[in-house]
């Protein structure tokens, strides 16, 4: 059953506030998750103002500013700040997306930031992502063959086959759709959610794969599918434009029209 | 690091309601108030099955302004429900999953149910 409220270790608290220095002219206010696994206090949210006329354009800039110059406890992932590994996935102002191309200019007022819903939080915007990553395991995302590869080459596809890859290669597994969809978080020790399923029907759809059968069987379930309700928060959120919904739609289909 | 410790991070309280989860969440409360509305018709029909003195009393009582709320209420669970799976029809057959679509589709929901909601009580209050 569904638990709606927040239990009693992961209500948040209101925490301290790091006002900017004198003198700066363009303040922005970001409110920012904290939790410290050490202290055995509740989650609180701290209160940061940056001089944003000192600061990169994005959220993720500003979150580098915050931990180098006003608080070096602040914990989150990043890497590349270009929107291509997934790392700084995080809520910032109610939505999932990436902080390294969320640009701060785009919020009014107060920047909000969590990590991304309803996962057990490690520290700070970090949250555990061995579940996710262990679902994605699951699907067996990787090329199942019987027959052996032509001997004098790869495996070909045709520019058609190839074309049915687009708008689903390019997912990163940030786990931005996933942890925004409510049936996931309901029920995500049992449905799969979006990022996953996108990336299972990437492989039942790829010419080259010789599983697709196996693949949907897998699937063929009332939780690991069929939890989609078509709530449509997944492809709202994907910070890189991608469909989860309509991938899982085709899975749908496919179980259909093998069923008739 | 003790594991089952780990706080859950917030979802319903931080997540910013959009259309896409409100009309969701909207199809699975209308789906519960018809249920229960069903009662209502079943409560009616029990009446007029009991003879004229007991559907009177259900009349007035169905006539009141609480009872007009109740009903008003249901008409729309109805209409909005009607139209919301008419939608997801739509999605089954692989339709209208663009943002653009969604979002288009999801207003006419909104304005077609309330539309024909305020017609139904037009034409019953007229």
């Amino acid at each position: 059953m569904a638990e709606f409220l927040l239990p009693k270790n992961s209500v948040v608290k209101s925490g301290k506030t790091f006002s900017a220095r004198d003198g700066a002219k363009n303040v922005k206010r970001f409110r920012v998750y904290r939790y410290d696994p050490d202290s055995g206090e509740n989650p609180r949210t701290d209160m940061y103002e940056v001089d944003v006329d000192a600061c990169g354009p994005m959220v993720l800039d500003a979150l580098i500013k915050i931990k180098n110059e006003i608080d070096s406890t602040l914990t989150f992932r990043r890497s590349c700040r270009e929107g291509i590994c997934g790392s700084c996935a995080m809520n910032i102002s109610g939505t999932n997306t990436l902080a390294c191309t969320k640009a701060i200019e785009d919020i009014s007022g107060e920047v909000k930031i969590y990590p991304l819903p309803h996962m057990p939080v490690v520290k700070d915007l970090v949250p555990d992502l061995a579940q996710f990553y262990a679902q994605y395991a699951s699907i067996k995302p990787w090329m199942r063959t019987q027959t052996p590869p032509p001997p004098d080459g790869e495996r070909l596809q045709s520019k058609e086959d190839r074309v049915k890859l687009d708008g689903l290669y390019e997912c990163i597994l940030c786990a931005c759709c996933s942890t925004s969809c409510p049936s996931y978080w309901w029920n995500g020790e049992r449905y799969l959610g979006p990022a996953i399923l996108l990336q299972a029907y990437r492989w039942v759809i790829d010419s080259r794969d010789e599983s697709a059968g196996e693949r949907l069987d897998d699937l063929e379930d009332p939780f690991r599918l069929y939890r989609c309700h078509t709530i449509m928060n997944c492809t709202k959120t994907c910070p890189k434009g991608l469909n989860p919904a309509k991938a899982i739609a085709e899975i749908k289909k496919l179980m259909l029209q093998r069923s008739l | 690091m003790a594991l089952s410790n780990r706080p859950l991070s917030p979802h319903l309280q931080i997540y910013r309601p959009q259309l896409t989860s409100v009309l969701s969440i909207t199809h699975r409360a209308t789906g519960v108030a018809l249920t229960l509305g069903l009662l209502l018709l079943v409560y009616w029909l029990l009446a007029l099955a009991a003879g004229p003195e007991s559907y009177s009393s259900a009349r007035e009582l169905l006539a009141s302004w609480i009872g007009k709320v109740v009903l008003f209420g249901f008409s729309f669970a109805l209409f909005y429900h009607l139209c919301n799976g008419i939608r997801h029809l739509f999605w089954d057959a692989g339709w209208g999953f663009d943002l653009s679509s969604t979002y288009a589709s999801g207003w006419a929901v909104v304005a077609v149910s309330a539309a024909l909601t305020a017609l139904t009580w037009i034409v019953a209050l007229s």
